[in-house]
């Protein structure tokens, strides 16, 4: 297993439906997120950005290509791993264009959730929400309900969630779309800050016009296809 | 691993809690359903046990006292008596009918010492209706023990009435063209149509039954009269006995019998039938006639209920928890995507169907045991079909909640990601 590689895709395609009605959705994908990095995957909507999203998150099955995670091939022209709900689980963090936080979970169980699903003693997975809480600043919050937090501090319990099975990849969908400026450039902050800190390659999806110019490098997708570009990397301090 | 039902739960208790409230009513309902039928099995087995006989004699081709009417001269049991086997027998009548409290009342017509309390509750005119027990003291058939009062000393004119009448001691009552007294109380001694019993002396309980009213009498004496065959000029006396043999009754519904220790019931029986050409019941076989023959119809009503109702529950059941878990589609989708397992999932849903199943069966068993004795049939809750219920309850949420979790487990994860 390849540890300097967080995600790498050659080839990925996606064809939704058969004959005629056939609709290619990607075609022959490239893409390479290293450890600790944060690209940026942007286009225009029917680009194939979920698409490729759910490839890579393993929710659905791409029709062809290679994709390697944290150097293990996990797609080959076929699924190598028989238990996909627990890549899920184990390897990828998700951070959605809403919080959707669990509503009758606390703050610390929210993210204690993941290492508890995957079998690590109640104490210890706390212990690790609670960790990862201090580190984006809502650990006094824990032990509040989702619905008494504010949009930014439920952003960061999402963004905890992602982190606490320490995954070489986060997929972050559209992260900022309903915050502010200011908000928004706060978030992509703590997700370099965490990318860093924990050496997971995160691919943000957005079109956010506010954060484009934040990434260093950004993935373009037009139909169905991408093209790689050095962003402005403009700095969040 | 945390309890996500438990904590689902908790998080919207106000909402479960109504929910479980309403359809524990509804269970109420259901156990209320089971325990009238309860009622009506224990309703007839007491009355066999107040009877207190071994063998019920009656009308030959007849299923009576009881389910059928039945008539047999009140001088067979005197040759019953003679055989052997039986320790005792005793005449007995049943009548149901409408019995009046204070009604017509004259106090002049009770002697002086009887003129008490009751009197004054003469004003209260009311029906009740019950079954009247002609019996004779001492015999089988007279009420078992009493809670107020004392026992019927007098030959005529007294009774005695199960506590469920709402009469009281030294109430008067008016059966048929006569008052009475209550001397004494008992308790749980009805019919098995539930109706309380009232006890009287058995020669008066035989001219309520039988004898005909005033104006009916005199007509039948005109008729009688009006025969030349039965008024002869010549035959002095002969309309007077005519007249007299009319106007008397000597009948009763049946015999009660009980057997000599270490005699067995049905040989008793057998020999009775044998000899006397009457029909005999053992115990066993009244209690066939009374649960199996005359409650089956009702019993089959009741079952159509509780079919229906646990029916209705169901569909309850299902309904809430399959709202519920569509009102949290993008939960269960975001936990799909992280990587719940689909037992996991199940398990919630399972869990909260169960839990509301816990509650609907608390409230109910609460409720029915608290409106049960409200009711005007006797409403018997026991332990064990309340432990059936428990799990009647425990199964219908489990079927309940199967269309929910199949809801649950065709949700895409992908719902969770946009586009």
């Amino acid at each position: 297993m390849d540890k300097g590689i967080g995600i790498h895709i050659e080839g990925l395609s996606k064809r939704y439906g058969a004959g005629n009605t056939a609709v290619d959705a990607l075609k022959e994908v490239n893409m390479s997120v290293a450890p600790g990095e944060v690209v940026g995957l942007v286009g225009p909507s029917g680009a194939g950005k979920s698409t490729l999203l759910k490839c890579l998150g393993a929710v659905i099955e791409p029709t062809q290509g290679r994709m390697t995670l944290g150097g293990e091939v996990i797609y080959d022209n076929g699924w190598k791993i028989p238990d996909l709900r627990m890549l899920r689980r184990d390897r990828i963090g998700f951070i959605f264009q809403a919080p959707y936080l669990i509503p009758f979970l606390d703050v610390t169980d929210n993210v204690a959730l993941l290492p508890m699903l995957a079998g690590r003693p109640n104490g210890e997975a706390r212990t690790r929400a609670l960790e990862l809480l201090r580190a984006l600043d809502v650990a006094h919050r824990a032990k509040a309900q989702p619905s008494e937090l504010s949009g930014g501090e439920q952003q960061r319990v999402s963004i905890a969630r992602a982190l606490a099975n320490r995954p070489p990849v986060i997929l972050a969908d559209e992260p900022t779309a309903p915050l502010d400026s200011a908000r928004a450039l706060a978030v992509m902050r703590i997700l370099n800050q965490m990318a860093s800190q924990y050496q997971t390659a995160i691919i943000v999806v957005t079109h956010d016009e506010k954060i484009i110019p934040t990434f260093k490098r950004i993935y373009h997708i037009r139909d169905g296809r991408t093209f790689e570009e050095v962003g402005e990397g403009r700095s969040l301090e | 691993m945390i309890s996500l039902a438990g904590r689902d739960i908790l998080h919207s208790w106000s909402k479960f809690i109504l929910t479980g409230l309403g359809l524990g009513l509804l269970i109420g309902v259901t156990f209320t359903m089971a325990g009238v039928y309860r009622g009506m099995v224990d309703d007839a087995k007491v009355l066999l046990n107040n009877s207190s006989a071994d063998l019920w004699v009656v009308q030959k081709d007849t299923q009576g006292p009881y389910a059928e009417s039945s008539s047999i001269h009140d001088d067979v049991y005197r040759g019953i008596l003679g055989m052997p086997g039986v320790a005792q027998a005793a005449n007995v009548t049943y009548l149901t009918m409408q019995v009046r409290k204070g009604a017509a009342f004259s106090p002049n017509s009770l002697p002086e010492g009887e003129r008490g309390a009751g009197s004054l509750r003469e004003s209260h005119n009311s029906d009740v209706r019950a079954m009247v027990v002609g019996f004779e003291p001492g015999q089988p058939g007279e009420p078992g023990y009493l809670v107020a009062g004392r026992r019927v000393t007098r030959t005529h004119y007294e009774a005695v009435a199960d506590i469920k009448s709402g009469f009281a001691l030294g109430d008067h009552i008016r059966i048929r063209r006569h008052n009475y007294i209550v001397v004494g109380l008992s308790r749980r001694m009805v019919s098995s149509g539930g109706d309380p019993m009232v006890f009287i002396p058995l020669k008066d309980a035989q001219e309520a039954q039988f004898l005909k009213d005033n104006d009916a009498i005199i007509n039948e004496r005109a008729r009688t009269a009006a025969n030349p065959a039965l008024n002869r000029p010549g035959v002095p006396g002969l309309l007077n006995a005519i007249e007299a043999a009319q106007s008397s009754n000597h009948n009763v519904n049946a015999v009660l019998v009980r057997v000599a220790e270490g005699r067995s019931a049905e040989a008793v029986a057998q020999d009775i039938r044998r000899w006397k050409h009457l029909q005999v019941f053992t115990r066993e076989q009244m209690e066939e006639i009374l649960v199996a023959k005359l409650i089956a119809t009702s019993a089959k009503q009741i079952g159509m209920f509780l079919v229906i109702l646990t029916i209705v529950s169901a569909a309850i059941v299902a309904f809430i928890i399959y709202t519920m878990t569509l009102g949290k589609i993008r939960e269960i989708a975001v936990l799909k995507l992280i990587g719940t397992r689909n037992r996991t999932i199940a398990g919630m849903i399972l869990q909260q169907a169960l839990g509301l199943g816990v509650i609907g069966f608390a409230v109910g068993k609460i409720a029915a045991t608290i409106w049960g004795p409200a009711f005007p049939k006797y409403v018997l809750l026991e332990p064990g079909d309340a432990v059936r219920g428990f799990v009647i309850v425990m199964l219908v949420c489990t079927l309940a909640s199967t269309l929910a979790i199949r809801a649950a487990l065709k949700i895409d994860p992908a719902t969770a990601i946009g586009g």
